[in-house]
């Protein structure tokens, strides 16, 4: 084998064992940092973790955010107008939390209520996530939804 | 005037841009002169129509002129005027324009300044950009018209997101679109490379002063962003592995590779065809950006409305652009390839190191952002892949990368010298314990604050050591060409960046907590005093303001006053209060009343925090400074030094003989 060839072939074992690596440990890597979106009828449903964190989507239920005096622990409940979760979140939350707007929150089931982590609401208030968008427009179908509950919030 | 006009305005630039894809092309095919000699006049023509439309968008906003749909939706009369002006790129239709615009300038600036370049290489660069022009302009006249009315004309406007409302709005989307738009100037270059069969890497080198002008603005453009994403946010981050931000990574990480690659084959002639493609796929990957923000198909912080028919238009678009280009790439690279050979230790294979490492970090992110889309497609559920994915993978294929960068500009071109490496290795890694050690003594104690120390000194010393050795090695006057300084400025960039980056995680206080008016709280050396909110007004907006005294050992140090605004049309938007420093920023945002009289409130002091942006500003600075080199610049026409255009550019015999 001549200088080049042998050179050539360094190369590109050297590159493709990099990649090979870089693959194996992205794959490996999304697997164990993956979270599942769930809507509250499928956590109802016991199809949600129940020891894995996963994210909890829906709607902000009107008149049910509390928060507990003095501290930063606010108490809601997250629905999709079929089903409906009490979350507990201790932090600051967002600017486009209100109720009646959607969220999405992070955090694990801890004896029937949904401890959240993290709390995220969206830039684009009228923003939804199709899964819960589709839970509503059936609930709107069948006349779940309070009225006026849709209309709160910006443009 | 009349927004109808701006409309007419944009399909007569419709028209232009396709008469500049095709007439230059085809003339520098058959090597028609008239035909190619219409290039200059082409762009300009549709600079001219772009730049009305522009300009008539723009007026609508200055005069609230409401009954255009889209001020509508992003104006509003409160609206203070410099919002206005930004307002016009605030959302989908406007930022498409301002995308134009942009690319215009782009091609207005290659005609100015491209004159010197062989007329047909030259009259192919315009073409390509004329494709490019082609395609977003339809893309705007067929499903986004800025200039669609609504009758009646509302009162009033809806008013301006108010994330958006803030200086930051004015620079980041410009800047940036610079940096995607830019890259489309490098694969115009590759792509005309490629049509008319250029023998040699000549045509390299006057693409490298554009590639590292979109590169430039690209890092500023990310910094902007970053920088906004810190204060507006209202949580103190500058970082977060969205898919809109990884959308303006990958192409910074390919464009990365490609500025190196670029000089590579511009002075040893190799990699021709690795250069192509990142040519190709760093200008890919700017359009796969535009397409993933604005088609709303990823879940992101920025998530705009879904619209279907913008999405499947983008895609088409965007096959045709990466298909053509790679089916063209498959056809005629054989023939442009070639390049002399390199030893192991050289200066190329640590550029190669970075090249590798930075397509293989741009194929991760990439992965992770498509990923939740992929679930979803073959219905595993909706997923999301977040910071611990993105994190410690980057970190672990930048380490590489960080490793080799002091030896590339130490080592020689093609040859191994062991014996320089040896000597700077030595140094090197003496500076960097020696750094680490004192990081230690000063009170860093976390094993990821030391390593980022380490990292940073290890950088920085590689570029100190390359400054000495020219300093020794080369006579006065020709130590530093402007392409060495421009390298060795965003290197050190790296190093202030890393520093940046990795003290501020590791030595950062961050605090969320509830305060009643006259309490106090420690953070890291300094005590937050909280003297309660009041109410205040600004142009177009209430706020609660809080009143925050921060001392140290007892001496005030400053009072910040952070706001939580609320808009006419309901929004509340944090706007937090910063004491910036070049060590610290003091960082107070006012969350919400939570009884009792208290409020919460995140209280932070973020040590170095700057240095993330101080180190990309000197990347971008560096870039540009590179562009001045003497090297790029063009004295006297270039005669066509490679294959003379002819009737069938390669004939298919060639091809094959090419390739045996």
């Amino acid at each position: 084998m001549n200088a080049v060839r042998k050179r050539r072939l360094i190369v590109t074992l050297v590159i493709l064992g990099a990649v090979a690596i870089a693959a194996g440990l992205s794959v490996f890597a999304l697997q164990q940092n993956v979270t599942y979106l769930y809507s509250p009828t499928e956590v109802d449903a016991g199809k949600a973790p129940a020891h894995h964190p996963f994210r909890l989507g829906g709607i902000v239920k009107e008149g049910s955010v509390h928060q507990v005096p003095g501290t930063l622990t606010t108490d809601f409940v997250i629905t999709d107008r079929f089903q409906s979760i009490p979350v507990r979140y201790t932090g600051i939350l967002p600017d486009l939390f209100r109720t009646g707007l959607s969220t999405i929150t992070t955090g694990r089931m801890e004896h029937g209520t949904f401890v959240a982590t993290t709390v995220l609401a969206k830039h684009d208030a009228t923003y939804m996530p199709p899964q819960v968008k589709q839970a509503i427009a059936k609930a709107k179908e069948e006349n779940r939804i309070p009225p006026h509950a849709l209309e709160g919030g910006g443009p | 005037m009349n927004p109808e006009l701006g409309q007419l305005a944009l399909i007569l630039a419709l028209i232009l841009s396709a008469l500049q894809c095709l007439l230059p092309i085809i003339g520098a095919w058959r090597n028609n002169k008239p035909l190619m000699e219409t290039a200059p006049s082409l762009a300009i023509g549709q600079f001219v129509f772009i730049a009305m439309a522009y300009g008539i968008l723009t007026w609508a906003f200055w005069t609230n002129d409401f009954s255009v749909a889209y001020v509508a939706q992003n104006s509003n009369l409160a609206l203070p005027w410099f919002y206005k002006l930004a307002a016009v790129w605030g959302a989908h239709e406007g930022s498409l324009l301002l995308w134009m615009l942009i690319l215009n300038l782009w091609t207005v600036a290659l005609v100015v300044l491209g004159g010197k370049l062989p007329r047909a290489f030259f009259a192919r660069v315009i073409g390509v950009l004329g494709f490019v022009a082609f395609g977003f302009i339809l893309y705007m006249v067929a499903t986004s018209n800025p200039f669609g009315r609504i009758l009646p004309a509302p009162a009033n406007g809806a008013d301006l997101n108010p994330v958006l409302q803030d200086p930051g709005l004015t620079f980041h989307p410009p800047l940036l679109y610079m940096g995607y738009v830019g890259f489309s100037v490098a694969f115009a270059f590759a792509i005309a490379a490629l049509l008319g069969g250029e023998l040699k890497a000549t045509w390299v080198r006057w693409s490298r002063p554009w590639t590292n002008a979109a590169w430039a603005f690209l890092t500023i453009g990310i910094v902007a962003g970053s920088a906004w994403a810190y204060y507006e946010l209202g949580w103190g981050g500058w970082w977060f592995w969205d898919p809109v931000e990884n959308a303006s990574f990958m192409p910074w990480l390919i464009g990365t590779a490609l500025i190196h690659a670029q000089a590579i084959t511009d002075k040893r002639g190799g990699l021709r065809a690795w250069t192509l493609l990142l040519s190709i796929f760093g200008f890919a990957f700017s359009l796969l950006g535009t397409f993933l923000v604005r088609s709303g198909l990823l879940t992101s912080v920025h998530a705009f409305a879904f619209a279907p028919k913008r999405g499947v238009f983008m895609l088409v678009y965007l096959a045709v652009v990466i298909g053509g280009s790679l089916a063209l790439y498959a056809l005629r690279a054989p023939r442009v390839t070639g390049g002399k050979s390199f030893a192991l230790a050289s200066r190329e294979t640590m550029m190669l190191i970075g090249n590798l490492m930075l397509t293989v970090a741009c194929a991760m992110v990439l992965l992770g952002t498509l990923y939740p889309l992929v679930g979803e497609a073959l219905n595993i559920g909706r997923i999301s892949v977040g910071p611990p994915y993105f994190g410690p993978l980057f970190l672990l294929l930048m380490t590489p990368l960080v490793l080799a960068l002091p030896f590339g500009p130490l080592s020689r071109w093609g040859k191994a010298d062991l014996k320089v490496w040896r000597r700077a290795l030595v140094r090197i890694v003496a500076l960097a314990a020696a750094a680490g050690i004192i990081g230690f003594i000063i009170g860093v104690r976390s094993w990821y604050g030391l390593l980022g120390v380490t990292a940073a000194t290890w950088v920085m010393t590689g570029v100190a050591l390359f400054a000495i050795k020219r300093w020794r090695e080369a006579p006065r006057g020709k130590r530093y060409p402007f392409e060495m300084l421009g390298m060795m400025l965003a290197h050190f960039g790296i190093g202030v960046f890393i520093a940046g980056a990795i003290l501020t995680r590791s030595l950062s206080v961050e605090q969320d907590v509830s305060m009643r008016p006259g309490a106090g709280t420690v953070v890291g050396a300094y005590t937050f005093n909280f003297k309660g909110v009041s109410e205040v007004r600004g142009p177009n907006y209430r706020a609660q303001q809080g009143t925050m005294l921060i001392t140290r050992h007892g001496k005030p140090v400053v009072t910040l006053y952070p706001q939580k605004r609320t808009y006419p049309g309901g929004q509340v938007q944090t706007e937090a209060a910063i004491q910036a420093g070049i060590f610290r920023d003091l960082y107070v945002s006012l969350g919400d009343p939570v009884g009792d009289n208290a409020w919460s409130l995140r209280v932070y002091d973020k040590p170095f925090v700057r240095w993330i942006w101080g180190g990309g500003a000197l990347m971008m600075l560096g870039g540009f400074v590179v562009m001045a080199d003497k090297r790029f610049r063009l004295k006297h026409a270039i005669e066509p030094e490679t294959v003379p255009a002819r009737p069938d550019p390669v004939p298919r015999a060639k091809l094959a003989e090419g390739g045996a």
